[in-house]
């Protein structure tokens, strides 16, 4: 029987008279890379940030590897968040540190890690992305491929069972969207993580995806495989398809 | 002027009145809504001082930063307040033959009231508003949120280490500034006097007593908490992009100087009644 890591049940968010999600329903299995499609204001972003409890929900449940984070307390959510991963669209890199004490950061208050060991595990996660070159220069010395590089490899440091990407690749060129796609794939086979991927990039869903969701108006219209929803019924569903084949 | 034209300047006159009723209520409410955030943004403070994990290191990384980088400006502030004070009230010390008093009156203005008022200024402008802008910076570019999804209390991380070490630093400036002031001043009497260093001193401390050192320090420590306070949340509840950043560290500086006469006359006043 398939482990549910993820589930989201009815999930309603709206600020003011603008409502987002209307209802939302998604579930991913372990192991599972579930990219998340939408058009810009689609509500995507607003869903990945009610899934780590950074927006409340007005309504609907959410449950992460086995907990309902709606009924947490901040220390017990605080505890669940260490079990998750999450890559920013910016990859929000703290700037005023370097490569190194921005992936130490989430190690901090883990009094049982020795010296040596959070220096094995920095070395580890940037070596996984690639990085292990950029350990001591500070973020603004970096490239925008290699700031989400970073940001994955401090998402990795605490080996996370679920890792939420919003939007990877904005912002990169085909290349470097390329190399992220890949490297998300490579994560999943490595550390055998879940992921929810929120991306317009087709590219990178074709790579990363097994299974898709298509949201609309706050709601999914669309769940399958990439190559069963390119050949979708649905007129709306295929556009995404085919600016992709036009590119 | 027809009627008719009339008629419309009454109507545009109306609904400028309108406009301008709705904006002053609207800045009314915003400013009603300012307060109790920030109080309910001060409670959390308390709530989750004591608790732990305790930011130590951070603390004392922001001590460094907020008291150590601090210490030239206090200074050269200090040293000219110290100097131009005692310039300045010569002539009106002199036309009442009142010359030898300056020592005393220059150091019981500048313990009492000028020397932890200027340096508190001084510390809004150069802290708060860096603060208000580092924060309002981390909060748009999600660092803030990064630092929540990672487990991080970013609350206890950001503004507790930054108020606490603002709460500490600023008496410690404010003895620097006055000590440094007491030096201007001295050089400011020799400028058209011989006093000697022992005798200028000895007057200083002759007329200084517990009662003008005591409430003046304590009322720093106010000082440094509201300074720091308002910043952190001009800054942690920054949501307009880069435009917020801006405007973070000005009101920080702004609100964060209007609570220093605030609380400089509350403090006045209490003084009175107890001295």
């Amino acid at each position: 029987m398939e482990t549910i890591v993820a589930e989201v049940e009815n999930l309603k968010k709206g600020f003011g008279s603008n409502k987002v999600l209307n209802g939302l329903t998604i579930k991913v299995k372990e192991g599972e890379n579930l990219v998340v499609l939408g058009r810009s204001g689609s509500g995507k972003s607003v869903l990945i940030k009610c899934l780590v409890g950074l927006i409340e929900p007005d309504e609907g449940n959410i449950v992460l590897l086995g907990e309902s984070i709606t009924d947490l307390e901040i220390d017990a959510l605080n505890l669940l968040r260490k079990k998750i991963g999450f890559l920013f669209q910016s990859a929000a890199l703290y700037d005023s540190m370097t490569v190194r004490e921005n992936l130490e950061f989430p190690l901090r208050g883990n009094k049982e890690l020795k010296r040596e060991e959070i220096d094995s595990l920095v070395e580890e996660a940037l070596k996984n992305v690639g990085l292990s070159e950029a350990i001591d220069k500070m973020p603004s010395e970096l490239s925008g491929g290699m700031r989400k590089r970073v940001g994955l490899a401090r998402t990795l440091i605490l080996k996370p069972k679920i890792i939420f990407y919003d939007e990877p690749t904005t912002g990169l060129d085909p290349i470097t969207s390329e190399e992220i796609s890949l490297l998300i794939l490579d994560i999943q086979k490595k550390y055998n993580t879940s992921s929810i991927i929120i991306t317009h990039d087709m590219e990178c869903a074709r790579i990363t995806a097994n299974r898709m969701i298509i949201i609309k108006d706050g709601i999914s219209i669309a769940e399958g495989k990439f190559e069963e929803l390119e050949k979708s019924k649905d007129e709306w569903v295929r556009s995404f398809f085919k600016s992709k084949n036009e590119n | 002027m027809t009627s008719d034209s009339k008629t419309i300047d009454n109507k545009v006159s109306t609904e400028t009145n309108t406009d301008s009723e709705n904006s002053y209520k609207k800045s009314l409410v915003g400013f009603f809504e300012d307060i109790t955030l920030l109080t309910k943004f001060s409670l959390r403070f308390f709530k989750e001082v004591f608790k732990p994990p305790y930011e130590f290191n951070e603390l004392v990384r922001q001590s460094y930063l907020i008291g150590y980088k601090s210490f030239p400006l206090v200074a050269i502030t200090g040293f000219i307040m110290g100097l131009v004070l005692t310039i300045q009230s010569r002539p009106t010390l002199a036309e009442f033959g009142a010359e030898s008093w300056l020592p005393a009156m220059v150091a019981v203005s500048i313990i009492r009231e000028i020397g932890p008022v200027i340096t508190a200024l001084i510390f809004a402008g150069k802290v708060g508003s860096g603060i208000g802008a580092e924060l309002a910076s981390m909060k748009v570019t999600e660092q803030i949120d990064a630092m929540e999804v990672s487990g991080i209390n970013p609350f206890k991380f950001l503004v507790i280490t930054r108020v606490l070490s603002s709460t500490l630093m600023l008496p410690l400036l404010v003895i620097v500034a006055d000590t440094i002031a007491m030096y201007g001043a001295y050089i400011g009497v020799n400028l058209k006097g011989d006093v000697t260093f022992q005798l200028f001193f000895s007057q200083v401390f002759e007329k200084l007593d517990f009662s003008d050192v005591f409430p003046a320090m304590i009322k720093t420590f106010f000082f440094g908490f509201s300074i720091a306070m308002i910043s952190c949340y001009k800054g942690y509840n920054s949501n307009k992009g880069t435009e917020g950043v801006g405007e973070s560290a000005n009101s920080a500086v702004v609100i964060g100087s209007l609570s220093i006469f605030i609380l400089d006359m509350i403090a006045v006043q209490i003084t009175s009644l107890f001295l």
